[in-house]
Formats: structure tokens, sequence, C-alpha cells
């Protein structure tokens, strides 16, 4: 399967490239690009990257697995990506985990069977004074509860 | 108390320009472009200025590390990578205030003479990206970026750039490796970034606060700027209080603030009549304090005195009923989940300390597990070419020595005392 960005989203590429002194600088930019336009990092999209830029897909792959935010396989519609270090444990994060856990059925790096909902565990997102807190896709949802919990998932079409 | 950052947080359209010019912003901008270029950094030093990232090294200073040869274009990166687990002032900033961060950063480019400064922010911080994409676009619209800045000649490009999850990328040679497309790999000094930065360019990394902190010097003076603070570290710090606590967040304290005033006055204490336990300080890489020492002045000297340090400020607060080998086991997967694999000592300790101490916790610990982690921490402490090494060697060895009898019984009982739970 081939994959090409949109219009669009070809315009923003091109916008990056002018943005930078080299065009490797816009790797970290055009991976966030093809997550955004195809939900994922695929082995054909970072041929694709590699193509524009001239460059190894080795080279692309290996920034790609670097960094956590890319991700390698498809996800649900919705990343629910709860904050697992000290300041969230403090404040019940393991506890919340397992209710999402329960609430979804699925335990954490797993994704629903109707691919709605991906649920991970992740390290600090810097909202420590807020915590327990989860983001949602791009958003973060903060002073988590049972219920606010319940109240976000549900409302998510 | 005279605030520096946190005056007008409160009003929700302070982050529009309107607004922030209301309250008197980018004044400081229109001083500085009348001042000598040498004279704004002389401001800067003797605001007695240090690194609001961290490390605490004087701000004016490292900009004097900037070779004085003008043949090679210069750059300025904005550490926004806030990762540091307890610390989340920057966030603030950004969100509140983000043309506080580009007024000072205007006035550090004019006066090192940099003519393309880099925002580089953590990628988890899409919205605060947002909001600086706004507030970059909204300052180039009014005069204040681009070109021939307020008539002066001067020009100033700045750029936005997320990361994409990597705590390390906060460590700032792997802060530029990474702006410049590749994994963020610390890089082994020398060269220095003022020599050798980003995109092979003399570079200055500042952090967020650091850089926020500069419109009110130029418009104040370096003088009082220092006033506010303590000696050896001027003006004010953002101090996050998070854990148990009645109220916690950010605080714009004193430098030199009673840490024990921090936790019962300024948050309110702990929640729900529980009693303290611990106390990291400044961000989890910071050496643990007991509840019977945190009577103490809370800035950089005093801190290093105790053999902890004021880090980022971020102070997490530990209640009674919590298993201290647990919360080492969470600090240990961090470290061992973040360390970039480079360097042996700390791709391999890192690991090595998240078993050992997951299985104490576990209750599998062996009688020689104690001993094994501190001989751990010892072949990685200052064997790497960054910090990471440490910023985890330094809680897995303060936690042992001011809890060791948790360890001991984990081991001894086979089982956790609290279950295994928070």
């Amino acid at each position: 399967m081939s994959v090409a960005f949109s219009d669009a989203g070809r315009k923003e590429f091109e916008r990056l490239l002018a943005r930078y002194p080299e065009k490797e600088a816009v790797i970290l930019p055009a991976l966030h690009l093809v997550q955004k336009e195809f939900g994922y990092v695929s082995d054909e999209a970072i041929v694709y990257i590699a193509g524009l830029l001239s460059v190894a897909p080795a080279q692309i792959e290996g920034v790609a697995t670097f960094y956590t935010m890319y991700n390698r396989k498809p996800v649900g519609k919705y990343h629910v990506q709860v904050c697992r270090n000290l300041s969230c444990s403090l404040m019940g994060a393991e506890h919340l985990i397992g209710h999402l856990s329960r609430k979804l059925g699925i335990e954490p790096g797993e994704t629903t069977p109707d691919g709605k909902f991906t649920l991970s565990e992740v390290e600090c997102l810097g909202s420590c004074g807020t915590a327990p807190v989860m983001q949602v896709n791009d958003e973060y949802h903060e002073n988590l509860t049972e219920e606010s919990i319940d109240a976000v998932l549900d409302g998510l079409p | 108390m005279e605030t520096v950052l946190t005056t007008h947080f409160a009003d929700e359209r302070y982050r529009f320009i309107d607004t922030y010019r209301g309250f008197g912003g980018y004044e400081a901008l229109r001083k500085a472009i009348s001042m000598p270029r040498d004279a704004i950094v002389e401001e800067v030093r003797k605001a007695n200025l240090r690194g609001r990232g961290g490390a605490g090294f004087p701000a004016g200073v490292k900009w004097g590390f900037l070779p004085k040869d003008m043949s090679r274009p210069r750059v300025l990166v904005v550490n926004a990578d806030e990762g540091e687990p307890g610390t989340f002032k920057d966030r603030r900033i950004m969100s509140r205030a983000p043309h506080l961060l580009v007024e000072g950063l205007a006035i550090a480019c004019y006066a090192l003479t940099i003519h393309k400064a880099y925002i580089y922010i953590r990628g988890e911080f899409v919205r605060e990206a947002g909001i600086l994409d706004e507030a970059v676009s909204e300052a180039y619209a009014s005069g204040f970026l681009g070109k021939d800045i307020l008539g002066s000649g001067f020009d100033l490009d700045v750029t936005v750039h997320r990361g994409a999850g990597a705590y390390i990328c906060g460590e700032e040679t792997s802060t530029l490796n990474s702006l410049e497309g590749k994994r963020g790999w610390p890089r082994l000094k020398p060269p220095f970034p003022a020599t050798i930065g980003a995109f092979g360019l003399p570079t200055i990394v500042n952090n967020v606060e650091t850089l926020s902190d500069v419109p009110w010097i130029i418009t104040h003076g370096g003088e009082r700027f220092a006033a506010l603070g303590c000696e050896k570290n001027g003006g004010t710090r953002l101090v996050g209080v998070s854990g148990p606590v009645q109220r916690p967040g950010i605080y714009e304290l004193p430098a030199d603030v009673n840490l024990r005033h921090v936790i019962y006055d300024v948050a309110g204490g702990l929640r729900d009549g529980k009693k303290l336990k611990a106390v990291i300080p400044g961000g989890s890489s910071t050496p643990v304090l007991r509840a019977d020492e945190i009577d103490v002045n809370f800035d950089i000297e005093s801190m290093a005195k105790l053999g902890t340090m004021a880090g980022t400020s971020g102070v997490i607060v530990i209640p009674e009923g919590t298993c201290m080998v647990r919360a080492l086991r969470v600090l240990m997967n961090f470290y061992a989940h973040e360390s970039c694999g480079q360097c042996t000592p700390c791709r391999e300790g890192t690991g090595w300390l998240r078993k050992v101490v997951g299985r104490i916790e576990a209750g599998e610990g062996r009688p020689r597990d104690i001993e094994l982690i501190l001989d751990l921490c010892d072949n990685m402490m200052g064997r790497t070419i960054c910090a990471l090494a440490d910023a985890a060697a330094m809680p897995a060895q303060s936690f042992l020595w001011k809890f060791r009898e948790e360890f001991d019984r984990h081991i001894r009982d086979r089982k956790c005392p609290y279950g295994n739970r928070f």
C-alpha cells in the first residue's frame, strides 16, 4: 500500500521545509504530520518521508522508533494515555488504570476489538499539580476520578 | 511579595498580545533595543539569574560563552521540553503568559545578536505549542518579531518545534540533536553548545522560566531582581507542589523560601489529616528528604548542604502510608524507560535498577540486593555522557540511605508490608 500526504499535508510539509536550515530537521515535524494524516507511522510512510527528504528509510525509522509518541502500529480512534509516574501514582493513578482496564475490557498496550480505544500507560505528562492525569489523543484531562473518566470516555462519539 | 512572572496569570486574556501590552508588555523589548547590547547582558549578570531548568547555571555567564567572532550566525534554543517528574512550571508560563517568553527571548536574541530562535517544546504539549504559535504570530504582526523589529534594523525569526516524547531531550545537547531531526542522544562536551550547537552554529540554550524573567530584569534593573532572591540566586522561583496536599499547584516564591513553609502554609499541608513521610524537593532526580529534614531554606546552596538539590523546584510530597520501595520502583521504571541507550553504564544500570528494585517490591528480593543497588549506582554515576545515569542513581541511593529499613523488611518478610499498592 502506498501512502501520500493530502494536498493540505503536502503544503504543510513544504512550509516546514522552509523553516529549517537543514532538511533533516523536518523529520520530527513530518512524522507528526504522518501520524495526523494516517493515524500511525507505517513502514510505507517511513519510505515515503525518506523519499521526500532524500535520506535512507533506516534514518527515518531510527528516529521514529526512538520517540514514544510515534505509533509504529495502528492505535484506536482514541488513544487513552494515563500517566503512571510518582505524583500521579500518589494520587491514585494505579487504581484509575485498573478502572480503565475494566471499563474498556483491555490491558494497557491493547486496543478494543471495535478499534475505538487504545489504552497506554505513559511516563510523566508534566501535569503533576493536577494529578492524576490522562491524555486522550491531543487533549489533557486532569484531576481525574473514576466518575470524570467515565464522563470523558462515555461522551466520545 | 513582589512577583516577576505570575502577576497577571489569573487574567484569562493575558495570553493575548493586546492584554499583555495593556499591562506594559513589550516595553522591556523597546527599552532593550535602545540600550547597548553589552549593557543588557550586564543587567542579566547583575540580576544573578540562575538557569531555572534544574542545573542553576548563571544565565549571564552562559551568554558570555558565545565566541566573540561574529563570522558564524548564532542560534537561541528555548528549552521547553519540561519532563522531569514533579515539574510543571514551564507549562504554566506557556499557557498563561506566552508573551513573557517571546519578549524575553527577543531581548536575549537582540543582546546576543541572534537572528534565529527555536522553541523546543515537548511533543505532548500540543495545546501549549498552539498557544505559543499564536503568540509568535501576534508578535510578528505587531512588529516585535520578524524584520526590522521596532525600526531597529534587527531581524529575528522564531520557530516553535515539537519534540515527540523523550525525557532525555531536555538535556541541552540532546535537545539540539532532536531539533536537527536525530535521535535525542546527548553529545560529548566539549565542544559546548556555545561553540558548536544547533546546526553546527554557536548556540545558547535557555529554559522557559529563565528567559521569561528577562523582561522584568530589563524593566526594573538587575539589582532589583537580585534583591528579590538570596545571595547566590536572584529573583523568584516558580515552585510546583504535587502529591496529596491541600493546594497542589505552581507558586511564585523567593528563591530561599523555607521548604516546610512551602508544604504546610503555601500548599496547605497534607490532605485527609495525613502525616508527611518524605519529600522529593526538586524533581524526581533529586535525593529524597525525610519529614524531619524539611525545616530548611529551599535555595540551591542550602539544598546542596543537605545532600540534595533545588533542581527544577518541583516538590513531590509523599505521605505516611506510602511504600517507599514501590515509590522508588515507579522512578526506576521511568529512568529505565527514558535512558537513551547510548552509554552502557546508564542503559544497563537503569535496567538493572528497575529489575532489582522491582523484585524487592514483589517480595522476591535477595539479601545482597541492597549492596547490589549501591554497587550499580557507583558504576553509573559520573561515568556517562550526560547526567541521566546520575539522575537515576541519586534517588536510588537516597531512598536506600533514608528508608533502608523498608527495603530490608521487604527482603526479610518476602512481601510488601503495604500490600503492593499505593
